[in-house]
């Protein structure tokens, strides 16, 4: 999703499920409805991070596979495209930060329209990848009554070189 | 089960390992659920031939992922009101995750007393690797 864009992403109970197990949550508020009806907030709800899932309901989402394009992972070769992102053992974008404000649990049957602001952009040297430079970006997610429901905020940052050990 | 004010002191922690020796299909999980498909997290040929890293590693977002079971299992279901961090160092396959909140101030707003946590996720050799802070609603 680009500056200044929106995406509608409908909150579903399979999807919630799928990304507990991801991310090791055996919690049955996240697939067991009736568990769910007798607790304090009544319903299953989505975990902690579930609107990075938001990306699914994003049609022009460069980390997912085009039908009918070429896609910059491993197949016969070890990249599909001739000039890979993050390819060539540098410039490779990655993860700084993410900061999320709640304001009501998730719950099955939500439709949330999510609006990407732009942030900041900043630069600093790092100690083991080069230069660096940060982007932020703001999400804002809206329930069907147009309720402001969480923000998500994100960092990115480009390293001039291949981050690892 | 919510905190209670009443038996919540400065310095409380709560621990749990959050991934014993965090497995590649683990990693494709979060990729399939999450939707990010990027290959430096779940294609071990592109990641080393043609991204130069010594293997493919987690997302920032799936470490993040783990670290919020240790937070909501502490705080309570639906009762978050902010979580968030700085991604320190990459987790490999093969790690092992402790996620660790330690409570830094009880304060209150209009809806209520809050717990404010330091949140802090480290790998088998004590690298941290997630570094946050989370803030949950609390019963008096």
């Amino acid at each position: 999703m680009q500056d200044g864009e929106s995406l509608t992403f409908p909150v579903e109970a399979g999807h919630i499920m799928l990304f507990a197990r991801a991310v090791g949550d055996p919690n049955p508020i996240y697939y067991d409805a009736e568990y769910a009806a007798g607790t304090e907030v009544g319903s299953i709800v989505a975990p902690p991070t579930f609107v990075q899932a938001s990306a699914q309901w994003d049609p022009g989402y460069k980390l997912r596979p085009t039908i009918g394009e070429p896609w910059f992972g491993s197949g016969k070769e070890p990249t599909g495209v001739p000039a890979p992102p993050g390819g060539g053992g540098g410039g490779t974008g990655l993860h700084a930060e993410q900061h999320y404000v709640y304001h009501r649990p998730l719950r099955p049957g939500d439709v949330l329209t999510a609006t990407m602001k732009p942030g900041r952009t900043w630069e600093k040297e790092g100690r083991r990848g080069g230069k660096m430079t940060f982007s932020e970006s703001v999400q804002e997610y809206r329930d069907q009554n147009g309720e402001l429901v969480v923000t998500a905020t994100g960092v990115g940052v480009r390293t001039s070189k291949t981050v690892g050990s | 089960m919510a905190l209670r004010k009443s038996e919540l002191t400065t310095g409380d922690v709560h621990e749990q390992v959050v991934v014993d020796n965090l497995t590649r299909t683990q990693i494709v999980q979060y990729a399939g659920a999450s939707g990010d498909y990027n290959p430096l997290h779940s294609d071990e040929v592109f990641a080393t031939q043609v991204a130069g890293y010594p293997s493919i590693f987690a997302h920032g977002m799936l470490t993040m992922g783990l670290t919020g079971r240790m937070v909501t299992d502490y705080v309570g279901d639906g009762r978050l009101l902010r979580y968030g961090g700085r991604f320190r160092a990459q987790v490999w396959p093969g790690d092992t995750l402790t996620a660790r909140a330690e409570v830094t101030g009880i304060t209150e707003d209009e809806g209520g007393p809050v717990v404010e946590l330091q949140v802090t996720t480290v790998n088998q050799n004590a690298e941290e690797v997630f570094v946050g802070s989370a803030a949950a609603r609390i019963d008096p």
